[in-house]
């Protein structure tokens, strides 16, 4: 064989690998690379300015097991994931029905939807803090208007799980809306007609045909909210502004795992201490997104 | 400037790029999927003097008042061009700061050092630059002496910052609040009023009964308060002058734990948590009478009160005599490439007359004894307080400070202790468990 036709052969052969490399040479560096530093800094006593304190094996993950702020982080940020994203579901895919029928001004309702999260967060989570302010919150106001006595938002601990929680469905409902239209619009006319045909009720037609069919769409829609949800920092850090907003209120009622972490790396200069957060942290978003897709899996594929 | 900064007072003017090192350590610190972290942090080195223009990088939180002296240094030395960045949440201020110095990049030329965090630097006193090689102990005696041995290592051989300011303590208070509740309104008469935090709190519960039903209260909240009797009452709080937590066995932390717990109790505080929207509001709507007023405090007050409130405010010496709240030095970082001009910024800056600009700009108290015999501060006096002699009050407070020292983990610890006074003061818990939770999280909090 020739040289040409040898370097043909390889061109042919390891063209693919080339063109996918600079993805994976990027993650190996800004991922891959991170993450297996993050787990060596987690097993040293390291402090953020004096650096490397010395090997102490698996002690931060001991101290962290007994740790009751970091278990009380992780149920906010679980309560205000299950609080957000359940009925942040359920209303972008009401939102996607309602925009996949005829409309007037069609493409301004679909736009409308996406602006949310188009806002900055930071100018969200002001505006938000404000709407939920015990003295002059414009919730606490309406409230007012049915006789109910003006809640203190920030300083209990359901009211600011749900405050948050509306944050977060606020911004995200009708990205979520978009990407389910996009997947409704994809199934076939045919099968509604003939379900039609065989006399099948609109609920019907919508368990037994939409929900099958956006399957992998709301598989990909439920990941991304639960990687988004336990990663959740911003908005509750913004809920509570003026002093000390990283402990997430005064007894930690809203304060997440990803807001701990950097309480440890930054305000207590730990950093060993928040690697260890940040791989627990991981593990769990792991297991948690195994969970969603054995439980999406779940609905039934149409055959 | 104090240890309760501004909360977006200052007029912000972020730079945010990134640099390789920064970066790299952030990402240590998160995972790599938690990219939250990485876009925080950063900052840009690409302002190194390239030919004979320098822009020099000036990172401080709250309110300097240096915009003046900027332009008059920039005047004398041409070429050079300094851009201030300003965070006005003292918290997240350190947080940063602390960050990119241990990364060694992204800090800036120019730092404020408050004085929670200078124990912390000193521990890494090779990240700054050493000013004792630039001939800071020939400026010694234009330092209060512990100001100036308060940014110098304990062998005295290192000193990282020259002093700027220090949180001389006086008491601001309406005077329309307190002539509606038939207090008298006469800043000595008002004095005369409390002499200690016995009297305080007794005045507090008369306030209380004058204004009836009014919505406004005696003092904004316990913990700042609290600040303000810890700082006065020790020569250090939470920590010994060998780095060891005493916040239990120290009786000052409980005596002034207790004494501001005790306002809440009688119903003289507005319980507002410090910087958030409500208690800026509580400013400008009159929400409480008093607040306890480092010199660093006045310019913050003006700025959330606003004109329309000119006049209403005045300012009397503080219960328990003197005291000391904030304070801090400028530092130039060992990362900042253009250290040589950045030495003679801070030196202009924290000269006599860069300290008396400043006090006339924003009030901040100078650290240099040798000005409080200056006429222009004995007989300053500020408009908007209803031209109270500012001068005076606050060269008083300051004749009487003590040095604290307060331990290299002070900003964690303070942190936990007033957010379990806070859950007290929310009646989240009551005050024995609010002191127990306030101990136990110290302890965690210092590591």
């Amino acid at each position: 064989m020739h040289l040409r036709d040898r370097l043909a052969r390889l061109e042919i052969s390891s063209a693919p690998y080339l063109f996918i490399a600079p993805f994976f040479v990027l993650f190996g560096i800004f991922g891959l690379f991170p993450l297996g530093y993050t787990l060596w800094v987690s097993l040293h006593d390291w402090s953020l300015l004096g650096g490397n304190e010395g090997w102490v094996g698996f002690a931060n993950y001991t101290e962290l097991v007994s740790d009751d702020y970091f278990w009380n982080s992780l149920l906010n940020t679980f309560a205000i994931f299950l609080i957000a994203t359940i009925p942040q579901i359920l209303a972008a895919l009401a939102l996607a029905q309602v925009l996949n029928s005829s409309l007037r001004a069609l493409t301004f309702w679909r736009i409308g939807v996406i602006i949310p999260t188009a806002t900055s967060i930071a100018a969200v989570g002001i505006i938000f803090a404000m709407m939920f302010s015990r003295d002059f919150g414009i919730v606490n106001w309406f409230i007012g208007l049915f006789g109910v006595e003006p809640i203190a938002w920030n300083q209990e601990r359901l009211p600011s799980w749900l405050a948050i929680a509306t944050m977060v469905d606020w911004r995200w409902t009708g990205y979520n809306a978009l990407i389910l239209l996009a997947a409704l619009q994809a199934v076939p006319k045919e099968l509604y007609e003939s379900a039609r045909l065989d006399g099948a009720s609109a609920l019907r037609q919508f368990r037994s045909i939409t929900i099958p069919m956006l399957r992998p769409t709301l598989m990909f829609v439920v990941t991304v909210a639960t990687i988004g949800g336990i990663q959740l920092f911003t908005e509750p850090l913004l809920f509570n502004p003026g002093a000390n907003a990283i402990t997430g209120g005064d007894t930690r009622q809203f304060q997440t795992s990803a807001m701990y972490l950097v309480e440890q790396a930054f305000t207590g200069q730990r950093f060993g201490y928040a690697a260890t957060v940040a791989w627990i942290l991981f593990a769990v978003i792991v297991v948690v997104s195994i969970v969603n897709s054995l439980l999406v899996r779940r609905i039934r594929s149409v055959d | 400037m104090g240890a309760l900064p501004p909360a977006g007072a200052a007029k912000e003017r972020v730079t945010v790029s990134h640099t390789r090192r920064s970066r790299w350590l952030a990402g240590a610190a998160a995972l790599a999927s938690l990219s939250l972290l990485a876009t925080a942090c950063g900052g840009s080195d690409s302002d190194s003097g390239s030919g004979d223009d320098v822009t020099l990088r000036v990172n401080l939180f709250g309110k300097f008042g240096y915009t003046e002296l900027y332009k008059q240094f920039e005047k004398e030395h041409p070429g050079v061009k300094i851009v201030e960045t300003a965070e006005g949440d003292l918290g997240k201020y350190n947080t940063v700061l602390t960050q990119r110095i241990a990364a060694g990049s992204g800090a800036g030329d120019v730092v404020a050092i408050e004085e929670g965090q200078a124990v912390n630097f000193l521990a890494s006193a090779d990240k700054f630059v050493n000013l004792q090689d630039h001939g800071a102990n020939d400026l010694k005696d234009q330092y209060l002496p512990w100001k100036f041995e308060g940014a110098t290592t304990a062998d005295g051989s290192t000193t990282i910052g020259l002093g700027t300011d220090v949180g001389g303590l006086a008491m601001c208070y309406r005077r329309d609040l307190f002539e509606k509740a038939g207090l008298p309104t006469d800043r000595e008469a008002v004095a005369a009023l409390w002499p200690t935090w016995d009297d305080f709190i007794a005045t507090g519960e008369k306030f209380q009964d004058g204004i009836g039903n009014g919505k406004a209260k005696f003092i904004d909240s316990a913990t700042n308060t609290y600040n303000s009797i810890l700082m006065q009452s020790a020569d250090h709080t939470y920590f010994d002058r060998e780095d060891n937590l005493v916040i239990e066995s120290n009786p000052a932390v409980k005596a002034a734990w207790d004494k501001a717990l005790e306002m809440d109790e009688k119903g003289i505080s507005a319980e507002l948590k410090s910087f958030s929207p409500e208690w800026n509001a509580g400013f400008k709507n009159g929400d409480f009478a008093t607040i306890a007023c480092p010199a660093w405090m006045t310019g913050y007050i003006k700025d959330q009160a606003g004109e329309q409130n000119a006049g209403k405010w005045d300012i009397a010496t503080v219960p328990g005599g003197g005291g000391n709240w904030g304070g801090s030095w400028l530092a130039v970082p060992a990362a900042s490439k253009n250290q040589d001009v950045a030495i003679e910024l801070v030196k202009f800056l924290s000269s006599a007359d860069g300290q008396l600009a400043a006090f006339k700009e924003v009030g901040n108290l100078p650290s240099n004894p040798n000005l409080y015999e200056d006429p222009a501060l004995q007989e300053a006096t500020n408009p908007y307080f209803n031209d109270a002699p500012v001068g005076q009050l606050f060269i008083a407070g300051a004749s009487q400070l003590e040095p604290v020292f307060l331990g290299a983990k002070n900003q964690p610890v303070r942190d936990a202790v007033e957010n379990a006074m806070r859950s007290v003061e929310n009646g989240q818990r009551n005050a024995s468990e609010g002191w127990s939770t306030a101990v136990k999280d110290a302890e965690k909090a210092a590591g």
